[in-house]
């Protein structure tokens, strides 16, 4: 009796990839003379979106247990703006405050994990503090922008480019332009590998998965539902907190409004990428390629130039809206079919 | 602790607020043995599983088990777990998001060399679990992709997996189908035949007598007994169930209150059904009849009456009333047929427990009449005391909240709502239960009142004495289906209970 194993939940996530790779080939074929077609309008996407990939792979993690993580935006712009303010007023240097950047993750993903794990408080009212609470502190560190100059290696890091040995092509002036990475970008991928890994081949995130499907189903088996909520917070505001180095070595400054609706970002991409709502269903690729279809649509609109930006968040919401029906639909049939 | 035994559960006390839940009940299992747990609601069934599995915390008694020295405690489900004492609930309670074969494994995966799951030992281990009870069910695949026989099977094979001496299964089979079942019963079988003791709480009486060796019979939180199979022929167990000695069954005839048929139809069921409920039943009604229906609580007695009435909307069959074939979408549309209905649950769904006693009274009234067309004051006032003085409501004034009132003083206030509508036809569902003697006459003698006048009554009750000295008919219902009626002249204690046990009823 082997069937074919597609079920519905892997469908959305084939769904996603197959219109990820219709947008972007669209976007070559309309946009071929203006140079979609290199390799590295692809890689800018990456590049871009490096500290989104990582914060959206923690809010996979939580989402799928079936809560939600909105500090994150805010985390983001406090990290930034502790390395800015760090390196170029308290002279601190670049790894020492990175190592506290993320000791910080963790303190803030305990405190909001406890809340929500042990008080059982709803995870997006004690996520709505804590995204009050950092985007506060961003300003109470500094008011302004400080843009970071001195470090030399964190400089260095932003600067590093890792030239890939394939795909280049000569420019109108002759001069090979040869495609490149950027550190953010590999760190972004390893992340996305091990949370895959961890998802899929540990207890810890099997238990989400579990918790996510039916928590007191999980708490009847004899998992430790509090303890894996817990982790999968602290999991969240951990994977942020590297965004947030990520998301500074791109922009190398640290203002106030910096990283402003990043969360809802990252929500849209999981959502886009197949994860649900309700939790137990998705995984961290499909957020990945959530991110990249939203990268691919701020590209398209960049690149269209005449458009303005905001023309991507409707984009994106029409996509989002695409994908609740898809899945809603889903469940419906799912549900008849018994 | 006697040879053979795995469980043996005694003098177990346990006090709600209020409410006595058991009160010395005791259980004895034995290895290999599939002892059903019977009692009607309330009786105390699933406290005492929940005692046993560390749910809940009991006052007195003991609880012994195969293998531990002296009495056992057990605080919580997983201690209870991990001293093998397994439970399936009604609902299934895995994940529908993962693997049958994580469903099956998933806290106690196994695990390889660097601590991460092993997938393929976990899948392996599973397979051969199914090969054992002899599922075929491919483990990799979800578990929402399959039935929710199959599903309860895997919670079973679950808790079996986890050696365990005692499995309860609590209700297994309220959302399964015959076949469905019978897999389920040939599952039972063969861990009986493994040693494993199994309680199997059912309300189904065939299910008891198809797969059962003994049952314990609970009645008020107190034992009535612990039988073997052969030993309580199925009259015996409802006799019991119900609290009535078998032998000493005073037949209580009243008089003949005349045959109603050649009174005009009111009612007339065709078909009329709601899966899940209720099976398809047929049902006349006559003018000025009182008709009872009788049967276990969860026989389907309350379904079938909201079926009628529209609280479920009949999937099946035609209603006609006074001849008219009519649609009864819902509620509203039903007292617009001049019906009404007393639920039996009157905190749930009867009173509004902040609204006074006229507010209350008026309320069916009101919604009858529309929302736009509100009833002036001094009608409702004449309204309200009508009531009070008629069925003799003892409530300090008409603006009292009936949250203040006693259970049957609320209870006369609903009914009151009802005969204000002025209905022709009216369900009572338990109108008499929980209040106290004087008024359960009261309430009989208004059911014989308004029958004399008229009105058509479905009568609704768990005391056979009070639906003979009311009904003139009985219809009977088993296991969700109307089963058969009992004419006027056949009515009496045995006959009614014979036909509720149902089966070979005369052993």
């Amino acid at each position: 009796m082997k069937k074919t194993k597609i079920n519905s939940n892997s469908l959305l996530l084939l769904i996603t990839v197959v219109l990820f790779v219709v947008m972007y080939a669209g976007g070559c074929i309309i946009y071929s003379s203006k140079g979609f077609t290199h390799l590295q309008t692809f890689l800018n996407i990456l590049i871009n979106n490096a500290g989104l990939i990582c914060v959206a792979s923690g809010m996979t993690c939580v989402m799928l247990t079936g809560g939600i993580d909105i500090s994150v935006g805010s985390l983001v712009a406090m990290d930034c703006m502790i390395l800015a303010v760090g390196i170029e007023q308290w002279g601190w240097s670049s790894p020492v405050l990175m190592v506290l950047i993320l000791v910080i993750g963790v303190v803030f993903g305990l405190v909001q994990g406890f809340c929500i794990a042990y008080l059982d408080i709803q995870p997006f009212i004690v996520t709505m503090a804590g995204m009050f609470f950092a985007r506060g502190m961003t300003a109470v560190i500094c008011r302004n922008q400080v843009s970071i100059v001195s470090d030399k290696i964190f400089t260095t890091l932003a600067g590093l480019k890792i030239e890939l040995p394939f795909g280049g092509y000569m420019n109108k002036k002759g001069i090979l332009q040869v495609p490149y990475l950027r550190i953010t970008v590999i760190v972004a991928l390893i992340v996305v590998i091990l949370v895959y890994l961890m998802l899929k081949y540990t207890k810890f995130g099997r238990s989400i998965y579990a918790i996510g499907g039916n928590q007191q189903s999980a708490t009847l088996m004899g998992l430790n539902v509090k303890k894996t909520k817990l982790k999968a917070y602290v999991l969240s505001s951990f994977l942020t907190s590297i965004g947030g180095i990520c998301y500074c070595l791109n922009t190398m400054a640290g203002t106030t409004q910096q990283a402003t609706g990043l969360e809802m970002n990252a929500i849209s991409s999981s959502v886009i990428g197949g994860t649900l709502l309700t939790g137990g269903v998705g995984n961290v690729f499909g957020s990945l390629v959530g991110v990249l279809i939203n990268g691919t649509i701020s590209s398209l609109v960049k690149t269209n130039g005449k458009l303005i930006s905001s023309w991507s968040n409707i984009i994106t919401a029409i996509l989002l809206c695409f994908f609740i029906i898809l899945q809603s639909v889903f469940a419906k049939i799912k549900d008849s079919k018994k | 602790m006697e040879a053979g035994v795995v469980l043996k559960m005694q003098g177990i006390c346990m006090t709600f607020p209020g409410v006595k839940a058991l009160d010395h009940a005791c259980l004895t299992l034995k290895k290999g043995e599939i002892r059903a747990l019977m009692g009607e609601n309330g009786a105390g069934k699933s406290t005492l599983i929940k005692c046993l599995t560390g749910v809940n915390k009991f006052e007195a008694g003991e609880i012994y088990l195969e293998g531990f020295n002296g009495p056992i405690v057990n605080k919580d489900t997983m201690d209870a777990q991990n001293k093998g004492i397994a439970t399936v609930y009604q609902e299934v309670n895995l994940c529908p998001n993962l693997s049958v074969a994580e469903n099956l494994y998933i806290g106690r995966e196994p695990l390889t060399k660097i601590g991460t799951v092993n997938r393929k030992a976990m899948n392996r281990q599973a397979e051969e679990l199914m090969k054992e009870l002899e599922l075929d069910i491919d483990v990799t695949r979800n578990l929402e992709d399959y039935s929710l026989a199959l599903q309860q099977m895997i919670a079973i094979a679950r808790a079996v997996d986890m050696d365990s001496k005692v499995l309860i299964l609590d209700e297994p089979t309220s959302s399964l189908d015959d076949r469905e079942v019978e897999k389920l019963f040939t599952m039972m079988r063969r861990l009986k035949a493994k040693g494993v003791g199994i309680i199997f709480v059912t309300h189904f009486l065939e299910q008891v007598y198809a797969v059962c060796d003994g049952i314990t019979v609970l009645r008020n939180g107190q034992l009535v007994g612990e039988y073997n199979i052969e030993e309580l022929p199925r009259v015996k167990l409802v006799a019991a169930m119900m609290g009535k000695d078998f032998d000493d069954l005073a037949s209580i005839k009243q008089e003949g209150s005349g045959d109603k048929r050649k009174e005009p139809l009111v009612i007339e069921a065709k078909g009329l059904g709601h899966a899940g409920t209720i099976r398809p039943f047929d049902l006349d009604i006559h003018k000025g009849e009182v008709i009872g229906l009788t049967g276990l609580l969860g026989s389907g007695r309350s379904e079938l009456a909201r079926v009628i009435y529209g609280a479920d909307r009949a999937q099946t069959g035609t209603l006609k009333v006074k001849g008219k074939e009519v649609k009864i979408k819902n509620p509203i549309d039903a007292m617009n047929l001049g019906m009404g209905l007393l639920p039996d649950d009157r905190k749930a769904e009867g009173i509004i427990g902040d609204l006074s006693v006229r507010e209350n009274i008026i309320l069916a009234l009101q919604a009858k009449a529309g929302i736009l067309k509100r009833i002036p004051m001094a009608k409702q006032i004449e309204i309200a005391d009508k009531y009070i003085e008629m069925l003799q409501i003892k409530t300090a004034s008409r603006e009292t909240l009936i949250k203040q009132l006693s259970g049957g003083n609320q209870q006369k206030v609903i009914l009151a709502r009802w005969l204000a509508t002025d209905p022709e036809f009216l369900i009572l569902d338990e109108p008499t239960r929980g209040i106290d003697i004087g008024t359960k006459t009261e309430i009989q003698k208004l059911v014989l009142k308004l029958a004399a006048e008229g009105k058509s009554l479905i009568f609704i009750s768990s005391e056979i004495e009070e639906m003979l000295r009311t009904c003139n008919r009985m219809a009977v219902l088993r296991d969700g289906a109307k089963v058969g009626e009992i004419e006027e002249a056949d009515m009496n204690q045995m006959s009614v209970m014979k036909a509720i046990a149902g089966g070979d009823s005369n052993e």
